[in-house]
């Protein structure tokens, strides 16, 4: 059984061309059920690539067939086999092949793919083992572990001053869908929407009741920050909405506050206030280029890992080539092991019921001990020598011959 | 046999150090490497001075480097507490460099020898060595959070782009912990000191270390005042822990001036 992958991605197509191709949930397990055909099928779509993981006695045809399905005229594919296809599988699971690396939303994808794929016993340890390699990426290395947004960054942030965010009241000012990003992120991490103001009451209301939190008038704002521990402000305003003597006297409480403006909204001096932090939209930018960075730096050690484990699948389905050869090898002995007792039976009659147990097990263990190196080696070789060996395994034992017609051949010249 | 406990013991806490710096560079398996080495330490460290505790006759940490060495001990214990954690591994950085040297100057001074005999009696030691150690212990690890904070809070000021690189705890973690780290330490040096008034009844004379104990007792007992009382917090808390700090390394280093002798 080989394994056959063909797909496109963010790589090779544009949106318009992928979109064509992205399959629903449904979708996707219905093509895999169609493809599988007698042998296994997965179809991995995602907002980045449609891929489909074939694994058919016949590669090239269930290639052409998934290559047909992914409308190979129109969309430029890559086609991948064996080694290479598991590779590439774990890279992605890894976060590895993602626009921003080592983002986590993949692996929930491969995930489901999996789940709703028609799988046999390659594709199903192809993708536990991505699965498993994906997640060991993230926690071997810091791949995923900075924010690649300005919301996330923020979010991160306020983390890193309050800790855990539970509790955290957060006060929005501007309703805008720049002030609603950062409050997912933030609402996300565990801080509670407290408050929410805008100059526009209706925007703010709206925004406020999303979060469950209260819409309060704009001239309210300075009221509302003595009970704020998070401030994120994205107002369209061209003045400063928040100035250094609005704030109070925090009595030791820290102060995050989020600028998200241009032109800014809050007063930069506010940061030199003791217990108050201040980052603008520049700041979360640079913050988020470092992490981006840190995470390409973490992507080559990623890779090592994701090649090792790669190297270790690459060899488990080698050792299938020759399951079938070890099991007639084995077959072969023991025919020969019980047709040889059954033949002295006549001269073993007088023997006791324990000694005919010890010649039973005499003979198992000296055909055991004789094919033990064989088949050993045969696994070894698989890796490397591939088929070949296979083939020279059951020549030198006649696997797949008759006993007398491996006995009576002639040997080659 | 001290001396073949003593060098895995220092190796250990130096391995730790050097894990701990490439952990700050590149976060992961080093982190690990650098804990397994401290708990690997401490262990070995406890039975050194097990071992030295069954062969002196009495308590055989009578003299500066002595004490040294359980300092040492009690201040590595103590950041075993939450070192294990990932966040508070930066915090290793500032301990472990110092438990090596601390251990090694402790080496230099005779403190590891196995045949440590004290004049005075063992339950006086016990208390009032034992005690004022572990305390000086607490209030080291309160300092290190303490400054541990400082950077943290100075990164955040400053807007650093890679302040998200390190995995360091939050500002407010951490000055919930340093300030609750004094708040265990000092009680634990009060009694140790009590235990010391205690013998200077009988007779001996109060020396400027005794001065220099109580004036490090008054500035975190004030510290604590502030903080519980008050609400004294942020910045202004941590220099000062850093500050009651200067005055413990003060009297740590004072200590062979004969104090215990």
């Amino acid at each position: 059984m080989s394994l056959v992958l063909v797909g496109t991605s963010h790589r090779l197509s544009p949106v318009e061309v992928r979109e064509r191709v992205a399959l629903d949930h449904e979708g996707a397990a219905a093509l895999a059920r169609r493809l599988a055909d007698g042998g296994e099928a997965v179809c991995l779509s995602t907002c980045n690539r449609t891929e489909l993981y074939l694994s058919h006695s016949d590669s090239d045809s269930a290639e052409a067939l998934a290559a047909e399905a992914l409308l190979e005229d129109e969309v430029e594919l890559y086609r991948l086999r064996d080694g290479d296809a598991a590779l590439h599988l774990f890279r992605v699971a890894a976060g590895l092949d993602s626009l921003v690396p080592g983002e986590g939303e993949i692996l929930g994808q491969v995930k489901e793919a999996y789940e709703a794929g028609a799988r046999g016993p390659v594709l199903d340890r192809l993708f536990r083992e991505a699965l498993r390699v994906g997640k060991k990426v993230r926690t071997e290395t810091a791949i995923a572990e900075s924010p690649a947004s300005v919301s996330s960054a923020a979010a991160a942030l306020a983390q890193q001053v309050f800790g855990d965010l539970n509790g955290c009241r957060v006060l929005l000012v501007g309703a805008g869908e720049v002030s609603e990003l950062a409050a997912r992120a933030l609402a996300a991490r565990g801080a509670t929407i407290a408050a929410v103001t805008s100059r526009t009451e209706e925007r703010a209301s709206r925004l406020a009741e999303a979060f469950a939190a209260d819409a309060v008038p704009f001239d309210q704002l300075g009221r509302e920050l003595e009970q704020a521990d998070v401030v994120v402000s994205s107002t369209s305003s061209p003045e400063q909405v928040l100035s250094r003597d609005q704030v109070p006297d925090r009595k030791g409480r820290p102060l995050f506050v989020i600028d998200l403006a241009v032109p800014r909204d809050v007063d930069p001096s506010l940061a030199e206030l003791e217990d108050c932090y201040l980052y603008d939209i520049d700041d979360l930018q640079a913050v988020v280029r470092e992490s981006l960075s840190g995470r390409r730096r973490e992507a080559a050690r990623a890779e090592a890992i994701v090649e090792q484990e790669a190297k270790r699948f690459r060899d488990w389905q080698a050792s299938l080539h020759v399951v079938p050869a070890i099991a007639s090898l084995r077959e072969r002995a023991e025919t020969i092991r019980s047709g040889e007792l059954a033949k002295a039976e006549g001269r073993l009659e007088g023997l006791s019921e324990s000694e005919r147990r010890t010649v039973e097990s005499l003979t198992t263990q000296i055909v055991n001990k004789l094919l033990h190196v064989p088949i050993v080696r045969m696994k070894e070789a698989a890796a490397t020598e591939g088929a070949g060996y296979v083939e020279v395994a059951r020549d030198l034992f006649g696997l797949g011959e008759d006993e007398s017609a491996a006995a009576n051949r002639k040997p080659r010249k | 046999m001290a001396e073949l406990l003593f060098w895995p013991v220092l190796l250990a806490y130096g391995e730790a150090a050097v894990a701990f710096a490439g952990d700050a560079r590149r976060p992961g398996s080093m982190g690990r490497i650098g804990t397994w080495g401290v708990r690997v330490g401490w262990l070995v460290q406890t039975a050194l001075l097990v071992l030295q505790a069954a062969r002196a006759d009495g308590f055989p940490w009578a003299t500066w480097a002595g004490s040294l060495s359980l300092f040492v001990w009690l201040v590595v214990g103590a950041y075993l507490i939450w070192g294990c954690r990932p966040r508070f591994r930066l915090l290793g950085l500032v301990v472990m460099p110092l438990a090596a040297l601390l251990l090694a100057l402790s080496y230099a001074g005779g403190g590891v020898d196995a045949s440590g005999r004290s004049g005075y009696s063992t339950l006086f030691l016990v208390l009032h060595v034992g005690l004022v150690m572990a305390g000086f212990a607490g209030l080291t690890l309160a300092a290190a959070l303490a400054a541990l904070y400082l950077w943290q809070e100075r990164e955040l000021k400053r807007r650093s782009s890679t302040v998200l690189r390190f995995r360091a705890p939050s500002l407010v973690s951490l000055e919930g912990l340093f300030a609750r780290t004094v708040a265990f330490s000092l009680p634990v040096l009060t009694l140790g000191m009590a235990a010391g008034f205690a013998r200077l009844r009988h007779g001996s004379q109060l020396d400027p270390l005794i001065v220099l104990t109580v004036l490090t007792w008054a500035v975190y007992g004030t510290f604590l005042l502030l903080r519980f009382g008050a609400g004294w917090r942020g910045r202004r808390a941590a220099y000062t822990t850093l500050a009651g700090f200067a005055l413990v390394l003060a009297l740590q280093l004072s200590l062979q001036m004969g104090h215990f002798a």
